[in-house]
């Protein structure tokens, strides 16, 4: 099993009683909530708890990318993947951004990651999302040309790493006469690719395929979702006529660690509560735009996600313990729990958020230091396949 | 004669859903976000005067879904194409909210096939400083408050349960509509640019309340199309054909009347 340390960055200093005057902490929330004097602090208090996570022996530090809120303070990852190409030695550094489809000029992209890749001699770790609905209310990005721009972005983008330039990219969204990216990637022909989601069956069919082979990653999803779409992927490999590994596989999941399980769950639950209560909060229709799904997914997920958009409010640390969406206790148990969930479904890599909502930097430090040294040695066996994936070339 | 024949055409390789009834000169209806389908009291009485044609648009409601559409001007060339499959002449065109905004593309494109021009609410420009309602991201039951003044009409449209094929259609039209009218929001910044182009009589309908497009838009229609006249409906909201349907009859039988 590989290790990532994942970090959202939040605005943690935010008066969690925004939600007596505003019904989202995304899009609509005043900027006039932040204090640049706090966000100071915690912007560097925050690249300390990534950069300790290279020093604990992590396989790797994530950012992520979203617009306009006070879930994460992220909008331009590469600006903090850039600090740690710098700060960091060992780990590999995963930018699970960036929002393809939000770009007018996605070439960027090729351009942001390559620098990394040289600044960091090759550690890069190349995420590509189309972002949640919120960053298409924000930015203005027609929801219903998110699949299509993504797409072309993504295959724009690869062909800038791996076709010598300059070339032509001629799509519908996107059209350029010069591809011809500086600088070169240093890993060849291009890095790890990476694709975090909520669970689609049209990004998994896409990741899957034997020309792409990327990773799959289910972020914060109770652990009956995370087993249908892992079962998904592996089942679409079997189709494809070949056998996922377990590398191709990641979840991305809140965890807390502490001396006792009732001691983990007494400092955790106003953190881990603030999290999914108040910084992920949204209305459905600011979570789904209308075309940020197709008609048919539309149909499967909208009852449930206005449903559990609506029921946001009432979530507990018991209920998300026990739907799976927080794995929470002693380094024993914390162990067990992801044994538990690596035997049903697979996953061979773990991406750990250890700060969450409001979690202070004291128990972020602890909670990282006792995962590393407690809980990763008892379960690094787990799901450990290092055959190289082989791609097949595309047409 | 007020009731309406239901059938399907492919126009533009595009199947869709139409309503038709009533004699007279053809008064084409393009219809709004919120689809069509339903023979209203609007057209009932309008179709004592005129034939009455309502096609859904693509994308919409019964209607397929083509390839080819992504934007309203799309729309526009489908319906010159429509007039001149069917063979219609001095069309009578009205049109409301994007459907409006249609009209008024497919006028500033050719104008040969229309006789008048009504536009009730139209979206298609933008007045800055004057923001439209955030449509997607009103509920759906801040949406159905929000398009009317008199709130009895929304509580009615509130008390209909929708059955499973109803809400398909209601997720398929907010699709469609995202799709042509998300970003610029409801309007194309070229089309201010040609308005001058519609030289054929032209009524501007407007509700003073309308949340969705507010009544400062009237104006600056009105302005940009030489000659058109404005009428603004009180105590109505953004669609005065279902809110003030007498009034908007009215209004619309006696222009086409006097038009020349």
């Amino acid at each position: 099993m590989k290790f990532f340390f994942i970090h959202l960055m939040p605005y943690a200093e935010l008066d969690l009683d925004y939600d007596k005057q505003h019904n989202s902490a995304w899009v609509t929330l005043p900027n006039t909530y932040y204090d640049a004097a706090k966000g100071t602090k915690l912007y560097n208090r925050y690249i300390d708890e990534l950069v300790y996570a290279d020093k604990l022996g992590f396989d790797g530090v994530c950012v992520n990318e979203h617009h306009q809120n006070a879930y994460g303070l992220m909008p331009i990852p590469g600006v903090i993947a850039g600090a740690l190409a710098r700060e960091t030695k060992n780990v590999k550094i995963a930018v699970l951004g960036r929002a393809l489809p939000l770009l007018t000029y996605p070439l960027s992209v090729a351009e942001e990651y390559a620098m990394l890749d040289n600044i960091s001699g090759g550690r890069l770790i190349a995420g590509f999302v189309r972002g949640i609905g919120a960053e298409y209310h924000s930015t203005g990005v027609n929801p219903a040309e998110s699949h299509d721009r993504f797409h072309e972005a993504h295959d724009l983008i690869m062909q800038a790493w791996t076709k010598p330039g300059p070339s032509r990219y001629e799509g519908k969204y996107y059209h350029f006469d010069y591809v011809n990216t500086w600088p070169r990637m240093v890993q060849q022909p291009h890095p790890p690719i990476w694709i975090p989601s909520q669970g689609s069956s049209e990004t998994i069919n896409w990741a899957s395929h034997p020309t792409r082979k990327y990773v799959y990653l289910q972020t914060f999803s109770p652990a009956d979702q995370l087993k249908r779409f892992m079962d998904m992927y592996r089942a679409k490999a079997a189709e494809y006529g070949y056998e996922a590994s377990p590398q191709q596989l990641g979840w991305a999941t809140p965890v807390y660690v502490a001396d006792t399980d009732e001691q983990a769950k007494r400092e955790a639950k106003q953190h881990i509560e603030a999290f999914y209560n108040k910084f992920l909060r949204m209305p459905f229709e600011m979570l789904i735009p209308p075309g940020y799904l197709s008609l048919a997914s539309m149909q499967a997920v909208g009852q449930k996600a206005r449903a559990a958009a609506a029921g946001a409010a009432a979530t507990t640390i018991e209920s998300v313990m026990e739907r799976g969406m927080f794995i929470c206790g002693s380094p024993d148990s914390v162990a067990q729990q992801l044994e538990h969930h690596q035997k049903i479904v697979g996953y061979g890599k773990l991406i750990s958020m250890m700060q969450f909502g409001t979690l202070p930097h004291d128990l972020t430090m602890r909670n990282m230091e006792l995962f590393a040294t407690k809980v990763i040695p008892k379960i690094r066996h787990l799901g450990e396949d290092d055959r190289p994936i082989k791609v097949e070339a595309a047409e | 004669m007020s009731e309406a024949k239901e059938f399907y055409e492919t126009v533009a390789g595009c199947k869709v859903q139409m309503l038709r009834g009533g004699k007279g000169a053809p008064l084409l209806f393009l219809h709004g976000g919120g689809g069509a389908g339903i023979w209203l009291p609007f057209f009932k009485t309008l179709s004592e005067q005129y034939e009455v044609i309502v096609p859904e648009h693509p994308g919409f409601g019964r209607s397929d879904t083509p390839d080819w559409l992504d934007n309203v001007g799309d729309y526009a060339n489908f319906y010159l194409e429509f007039m001149q499959k069917f063979g219609l002449k001095d069309v009578n065109l009205v049109g409301t909210s994007l459907g409006g905004w249609i009209a008024a593309d497919l006028a500033v494109r050719d104008q040969s096939r229309l006789k008048t021009l009504t536009l009730v609410a139209p979206a298609g420009i933008h007045v800055n400083g004057v923001p439209k309602g955030d449509i997607f991201l009103w509920t759906p039951e801040q949406s159905v408050r929000n398009l009317f003044a008199d709130q009895t009409f929304a509580e009615r449209v509130l008390a209909i349960q929708p059955d499973e094929d109803e809400r398909r259609r209601r997720m398929k039209n907010a699709l469609m509509l995202a799709k042509v009218g998300w970003q610029p929001r409801l309007y194309d910044p070229h089309l201010r640019k040609w308005l001058h182009r519609i030289a054929k009589p032209t009524l501007v309908v407007w509700g003073d309340s309308d949340k969705v497009i507010p009544a400062q838009y009237g104006p600056a229609y009105r302005d940009l199309i030489p000659g058109s006249k404005l009428e603004v409906l009180a105590n109505c909201g953004h669609l005065p054909h279902i809110e003030k349907a007498g009034d908007t009859t009215a209004l619309i039988s006696k222009f086409i009347a006097e038009a020349k």
